[in-house]
């Protein structure tokens, strides 16, 4: 009883700071900053029930999202022609959720016989085949233009309007708490845990009777379900949508999301999702290489962290819980770890931000400015600078990265003997 | 009679390049069981090396040099990536690659830039060899089939009559056996992975100047090539081989086909009014669908046949 009430009043404070965030940063591009992470934390979560609950992988999930948002705003549109009844904004994302249902039990039924990489083949397949609709079906989805809306329509309950921004950031905040909680229930339900029980181990769980084909497919077309829910929400923020919203690039953008912030853990895709999108929109007006860093930093993840940010973090709980001081006595080894690491980004950075100034923005001479200081593109010595500089990271970081795991190693240890105690 | 045989080896020519680059994703999906998302970007590659080697020293020695460092590069990543990934799983390994498709997608722009580069059929080729039916054939094509073919049969021969190929073989089913028969399994592993990509590169070779050589030519062909693996069986070479010639022939016959619904009604003697939104599915033509229909032949043969053509599995 204590544990649920421990954890409801958890949601409550972290619903009263979103609420407050907004008078802290009082800015319009804060402000669809935060409007764009409440989206996509549901979307990610909604993803992650695939990816990290089921253990299907998805390069198609944005059919659902995209799907859901064309249609709310062609119900929009209705509404506000009076060609349809009138349907309260508040409840758009039941729209899109049904929408998202709708399609993910089709596919879902036609691509869950297996999971792993025949699954994300298949969903490739499809994203593709609705990509292609959208260009061929244009009295729906008008091509490559998009269809626009306007959200003001219909009676305006309270004098709410949903014209002003901050009233869409309250609606998106307030369905980002309730679809992200229910998600949560649904990993403690019997459901949930079938689903982890098919993602690690499907023939056992064929052979206690559970239809493993039937799991997959429920997991899909909830999953679905709240990917449309977010979808509506998309819709309504933007007022427009266009093909590029049910389309790889969009799938693409909400795996890395899920996976870099921790496809383990349900709080993960939250962190991959506020993060990459404050990243999103930050980073890609300073470099032309953002992409590049992005597809970099995944690789980079898959490799050497495939519990993503989350994992790490969940790495240290047990030795967070027997002592901080094994904690603290990690920050050393950890400090001096990402310290030489940090000098190789640098010098990759600047390797990387030259080559791009050469060949798409100076195409000849130049200076360009790395890191707030000049450096001469075609000077030898800047090349040299950041080379030494990238050598003397992978150098010490061999050392450096070896002494964090060894003393990780050690915490753990102290802390299996602290158990076993 | 013209036009089916026309629409047939043209079909032929387009479904031939699609075996190019789907024969090696099936050798590396057979064997190791990774699905190397990146390999479409591994054709752009071989078509961005082709363009730089044949500006200074022709397209001849391009034909061979650019897959061969291709084969290079698809060796190195196997040995320190891919190797590295491989205890987590399949899925890690897909994952892996999808990450490789936006670095080389990202680094193709950073040195080659976001337009399509002037790579050109070689001039010797660049003739109209025969027509029919009014339709010229340009050399090069012709060219490319037959190197295509040559590839088919040699790829053939070395994996069913070899020594070589046996030893695939038999690692593609029994890789614990035949380790111990003492062949270095991740050193064929990554050999095959290096002929794959090596093959796929070929392909960008021979169709990136009919193509066009630009930064989202791997994106575009990418999922396709998915399709024909699946259609023709996962790990299939044979199934490869049709179901890349049957979606070259789809393709190709539906763009040529200005048919709809609509007017086959109207052929034989009826005429519909319909005022309603169904209008629009019975007023488009065959060659505004064709994009779909490859991946509406997925659909259809995940319902109908999940093996694929030549598979001995279900997807």
């Amino acid at each position: 009883m204590i544990n649920i009430f421990k954890s409801f009043s958890t949601w409550i404070i972290i619903a009263i700071i979103a609420a407050a965030l907004p008078m802290l940063f009082d800015s319009s591009f804060a402000l669809t900053l935060l409007c764009k992470m409440g989206v996509l934390i549901i979307f990610t979560v909604a993803y992650n029930m695939l990816l990290g609950q089921g253990g299907m992988l998805s390069f198609g999930h944005a059919i659902y999202f995209g799907l859901a948002g064309y249609a709310s705003i062609h119900i929009l549109n209705g509404i506000g022609e009076e060609t349809l009844p009138y349907f309260p904004t508040v409840l758009f994302p039941l729209i899109g959720a049904i929408v998202g249902l709708f399609f993910g039990s089709i596919i879902g039924y036609i691509s869950t016989r297996r999971a792993g990489t025949a699954f994300a083949m298949i969903s490739l397949g499809f994203c593709e085949m609705v990509t292609a609709m959208t260009l061929i079906f244009v009295i729906f989805f008008n091509g490559e233009d998009g269809i626009q809306t306007d959200r003001m329509v219909g009676p305006e309950p309270f004098g709410i309007t949903f014209g002003p921004q901050i009233e869409v950031y309250y609606l998106i905040l307030f369905w980002c708490i309730v679809t992200v909680a229910l998600m949560y229930i649904i990993t403690k339900t019997p459901f949930g845990k079938m689903s982890n029980a098919v993602r690690d181990n499907p023939e056992r769980a064929a052979f206690i009777g559970y239809s493993v084909r039937r799991i997959r497919w429920q997991a899909f077309a909830l999953s679905s379900m709240f990917a449309g829910a977010a979808g509506s929400l998309h819709a309504l923020n933007y007022e427009q949508i266009g093909f590029e919203a049910v389309g790889v690039a969009q799938s693409g953008a909400v795996l890395f999301m899920a996976f870099i912030g921790g496809a383990g853990h349900f709080l993960g895709p939250v962190i991959g999702a506020i993060g990459l999108t404050y990243l999103d929109s930050t980073l890609a007006d300073m470099t032309e290489a953002w992409l590049l860093y992005l597809g970099l930093t995944f690789s980079g993840i898959v490799m050497f962290a495939p519990g993503g940010l989350a994992g790490l973090i969940v790495m240290h709980g047990p030795i967070a819980r027997t002592d901080n001081k094994l904690l603290i006595g990690l920050i050393k080894p950890y400090s001096l770890a990402i310290g030489s690491i940090l000098l190789g980004l640098i010098g990759l950075i600047g390797i990387i931000e030259m080559l791009y100034f050469r060949s798409l923005i100076s195409k000849g001479e130049g200076e360009l400015i790395i890191f707030w200081t000049q450096f001469n593109a075609n000077g030898i010595l800047s090349w040299l600078l950041f080379l030494v500089l990238i050598l003397i990271g992978i150098k010490s970081s061999k050392k450096t990265f070896a002494m964090a795991k060894e003393s990780w190693d050690h915490a753990i240890s102290v802390v299996k003997t602290e158990v076993s105690k | 009679m013209d036009v089916i045989l026309f629409t047939v080896f043209n079909g032929l020519l387009y479904g031939m390049l699609l075996f190019l680059l789907s024969s090696g994703l099936t050798l590396i999906f057979g064997m190791m069981g990774v699905l190397n998302f990146a390999h479409a970007s591994f054709f752009m590659l071989g078509a961005y090396f082709a363009y730089q080697i044949s500006k200074y020293i022709g397209f001849i020695p391009a034909l061979f040099i650019a897959p061969l460092i291709i084969a290079f590069c698809g060796a190195m990543v196997e040995k320190y990536a891919l190797r590295r990934v491989h205890k987590f799983g399949h899925v890690a390994e897909l994952l892996f690659t999808f990450g490789l498709f936006y670095i080389i997608e990202e680094i193709v722009q950073m040195i080659w830039g976001k337009v399509p580069v002037a790579y050109h059929v070689p001039e010797f080729l660049d003739f109209t060899l025969f027509s029919m039916s009014g339709m010229g054939y340009q050399a090069y094509a012709i060219f490319a089939l037959l190197v295509s073919i040559a590839i088919f049969v040699a790829l053939f021969s070395v994996l069913t009559k070899t020594r070589v190929g046996l030893i695939i073989q038999a690692a593609l089913t029994h890789p614990e056996i035949v380790s111990s028969l003492g062949h270095n399994v991740p050193r064929v592993f990554m050999l095959v992975f290096g002929l794959g990509c090596a093959l796929a590169g070929l392909a960008g070779v021979l169709a990136g100047n009919t193509l066009g050589t630009e930064p989202s030519m791997a994106l575009s062909l990418g999922p396709i090539v998915f399709v024909v693996i699946v259609v023709g069986g996962l790990g299939s070479l044979k199934g490869a081989l049709v179901a890349s010639i049957l979606i070259g022939i789809l393709q190709t016959t539906a763009i040529s086909l200005d048919v709809s619904i609509n007017s086959f009604i109207e052929t034989i003697g009826f005429t519909v009014n319909i005022e309603s939104l169904w209008h629009i599915f019975i007023d488009l033509t065959l060659s505004q669908v064709a994009p779909i229909l490859p991946y509406l032949l997925l659909v259809i043969m995940l319902i109908l046949r999940p093996r694929g053509l030549f598979g001995n599995r279900d997807v």
